[in-house]
């Protein structure tokens, strides 16, 4: 990512001298990249013309390097100035004229130096520590009286994405909702990133963690048997899910059937309506859903494989939950808090089959993540887009065909 | 009546080197440069028919005969160099003085900036070239530019040898243009063979461009020039202009020559 940049202006004849040309030339030559904002060309021979530049590059020194060589050119460096901060006047309110984030990466000014915002997310404060060296973005709630909050625009800048250097489905960082796309390319682009992560993520290395926000569909329409493989084989490494996933999943375990119905047989079994209750009924006595695996009472499925396998599961409760079982939080701000602690380090994300934890992981997610949002109904993608998270590519499919396919494409064997 | 601004080279030698062909073990022959350029004065008032104005000389400054340097002057306004060399800086007085004392509206560039007059900044009526790298700042023709609504297209030089833009460009009365290509960069050469048509372009050859053939002074028809410059001499006169031959070599050990002793006033 270039992560460094700057902007610098630059008026005169510029046009006709060939030097906006050249200063263009040099960025490039050098290594940089840049973006013309502002162009204005003058209308008459006489009338100058203008322009700004944001110039990026990889590195601090290579942007100085580059800026060097081209402010003998006339390109100046926009004067810039310090972002200003205002206190918190009570635990849980920001200032009033706070700045609201985006979830692009964003850097604000301290001292005349540009500071990268930690675990930026959209819609948020910015909070400056005391001496001014760590900023984070931080949620309404969680601001404390007197914390110093970033006020105003002055001295924020936002760094649009750059386009990534592979060539797959999320280079292109657009939302497009169709059923008619076709879905093969989509889903072989996400196990060449899932591979890939998988080997990060062994090799230990920073944002290689796979995160799947998923719903009781997968279960209800056949996808848990894939959904444990791809867990089993290290390709999921966090799961964000609610009460229901659980339930339903460890219900198939104990009486082979979902909500009920029979997940071989395809009908509604005498009493069915009764086996996920009982089933969370049995998980609470026996302390939870660690236990019973550990046990031995929950012996396959995507639970069980997230315990086997280490795997954090965030359990988020809903306002109709049976039981619930024990672990899931049932207070909506402890478990968006619960939540946003997995989302640094998490370098692909897969949201399945559920309107609720797909908008609300998806808004959880810088924009740097890739995303794909996979449901039946196109709603959901389109919804998850409206609400600003523009990165994620939407795939209208059943949670179980996707999960095969891709279980399929990363080497399950059918 | 043309009028130049011109300064006797009382005090001219090297006490400094500040340019590629400044040395101080080159001496100046006093007398010799003292003839040379009572000569160019000679074919300037009688063979080209123009009005000096001449500055009195000052000890201790030896290029305060180049003239072109102390500014430009545009119709009654002149706009005053700021030197880029501490070495030259001390002129911007003497010259600032002389245009006041002759009634024009001086003006100055930010202290910022630096800017060596008509060395980096001539042209035709409709448009003008801006020299900039080795001495003038880009910045200051933006700001000439919206000045005078004058059209500034800037060129880096790119050599030093040739670090004044007279001392590579020679824009003349008829719309041609004499010039060293290789003093300007890619740029530069696409920029001015834009502006100015292959047959009224003279690509100087090397050896005449560094006798300075370039730094002619042109008056209507009459071009004034370093001797040792046939190619561009024969060029000239099949382009109808009278040229005038004049041996300014003493002067060419401070890296100057005909148009760099000269200042066009009007």
């Amino acid at each position: 990512m270039n992560h460094y940049q700057e902007r610098v202006c630059l008026q005169g004849h510029i046009i006709d001298s060939l030097v906006l040309a050249k200063v263009l030339d040099l960025i490039l030559m050098m290594g940089g990249t840049f973006d013309l904002e502002d162009v204005h060309i003058g209308k008459t021979r006489e009338e100058p013309s203008h322009t700004r530049i944001r110039i990026q590059a990889a590195s601090r020194t290579l942007l100085d390097d580059i800026l060097k060589a081209i402010q003998p050119h006339g390109a100046s460096i926009e004067r810039e100035a310090d972002c200003r901060t205002d206190g918190a006047p009570a635990d849980g309110v920001l200032p009033d004229d706070f700045y609201a984030t985006t979830h692009l990466p964003t850097q604000i000014r301290l001292n005349g130096q540009w500071l990268d915002v930690d675990r930026i997310e959209m819609d948020l404060a910015i909070a400056v520590s005391e001496a001014g060296f760590v900023a984070q973005a931080v949620p309404m709630g969680e601001v404390r009286r007197g914390d110093q909050i970033v006020i105003g625009r002055e001295g924020v800048r936002v760094i649009p994405l750059q386009r990534p250097r592979e060539r797959d489905v999320f280079g292109f960082m657009e939302s497009q909702v169709s059923a008619e796309r076709p879905h093969a390319h989509i889903i072989a682009d996400v196990a060449t990133r899932m591979r890939q992560m998988r080997e990060r993520h062994r090799e230990r290395q920073r944002d290689s963690h796979v995160l799947l926000a998923g719903g009781p569909a997968i279960i209800h329409a056949g996808g848990r048997e894939a959904l444990t493989w791809l867990i089993e084989q290290g390709f999921i490494h966090i799961l964000f899910c609610g009460n229901a996933l659980a339930a339903h999943d460890m219900e198939a375990d104990l009486f082979g059937t979902s909500l009920g119905y029979g997940l071989t047989a395809g009908r509604a079994v005498p009493h069915g309506h009764e086996h996920h209750l009982r089933t969370i009924n049995r998980i609470r006595a026996i302390g939870g859903i660690e236990a019973a695996v550990t046990s031995g009472m929950i012996k396959q499925g995507i639970m069980a494989a997230c315990v086997r396998q280490g795997v954090p599961v965030i359990m988020s409760g809903t306002i109709r939950d049976d039981g619930p079982l024990p672990g899931v939080i049932t207070d909506s701000v402890l478990a968006q808090r619960a939540m946003r602690t997995l989302i640094p380090g998490v370098g692909l994300a897969l949201l399945v089959a559920s309107t609720l934890h797909s908008v609300a992981t998806g808004n959880l997610l810088p924009a740097t993540v890739p995303t794909v949002c996979v449901d039946v109904n196109p709603s959901v993608p389109t919804k998850l887009a409206d609400r600003g998270s523009f990165q994620a590519v939407g795939l209208v499919m059943d949670a179980a065909s996707f999960l095969s396919e891709l279980a399929r494409v990363l080497g399950r064997p059918t | 009546m043309s009028r130049l601004l011109v300064c006797p080279p009382e005090f001219f030698g090297i006490e400094y080197e500040i340019n590629p062909w400044m040395r101080l073990a080159n001496r100046v022959d006093h007398g010799r440069a003292m003839r040379q350029w009572h000569e160019l004065m000679r074919i300037l008032e009688k063979d080209v028919g123009v009005v000096l104005e001449r500055m009195t000389p000052i000890p201790g400054l030896p290029d305060l005969v180049f003239t072109a340097n102390a500014g430009i002057v545009v119709g009654r306004t002149a706009v005053v160099s700021r030197f880029r060399y501490p070495e030259r800086q001390p002129e911007e007085t003497h010259f600032e003085d002389w245009f006041r004392g002759q009634g024009y509206d001086v003006v100055t560039v930010e202290h910022e900036l630096y800017f060596e007059g008509a060395g980096d900044l001539l042209g035709f009526p409709e448009y003008w070239f801006g020299g900039y790298r080795q001495r003038s700042d880009f910045h200051v023709f933006p700001v000439l530019s919206e000045r005078f609504h004058r059209e500034i297209i800037p060129l880096e030089l790119v050599d030093s040898r040739f670090y004044h833009l007279d001392t590579c460009l020679c824009p003349l009365s008829g719309g041609e243009l004499l010039y060293f290509p290789a003093a300007f960069d890619r740029y530069g050469q696409a920029a001015i063979a834009e502006r100015i048509p292959d047959k009224l372009r003279l690509a100087v050859p090397e050896d005449e461009a560094l006798l300075f053939a370039c730094n002619a002074v042109n008056v209507g028809k009459h071009v004034v020039l370093p001797t040792g410059c046939p190619t561009t001499q024969a060029w000239l006169r099949m382009r109808g202009y009278e040229t005038h031959q004049v041996q300014l070599d003493e002067f060419m050990k401070s890296g100057g020559s005909a148009k760099c002793l000269t200042l066009a006033l009007d």
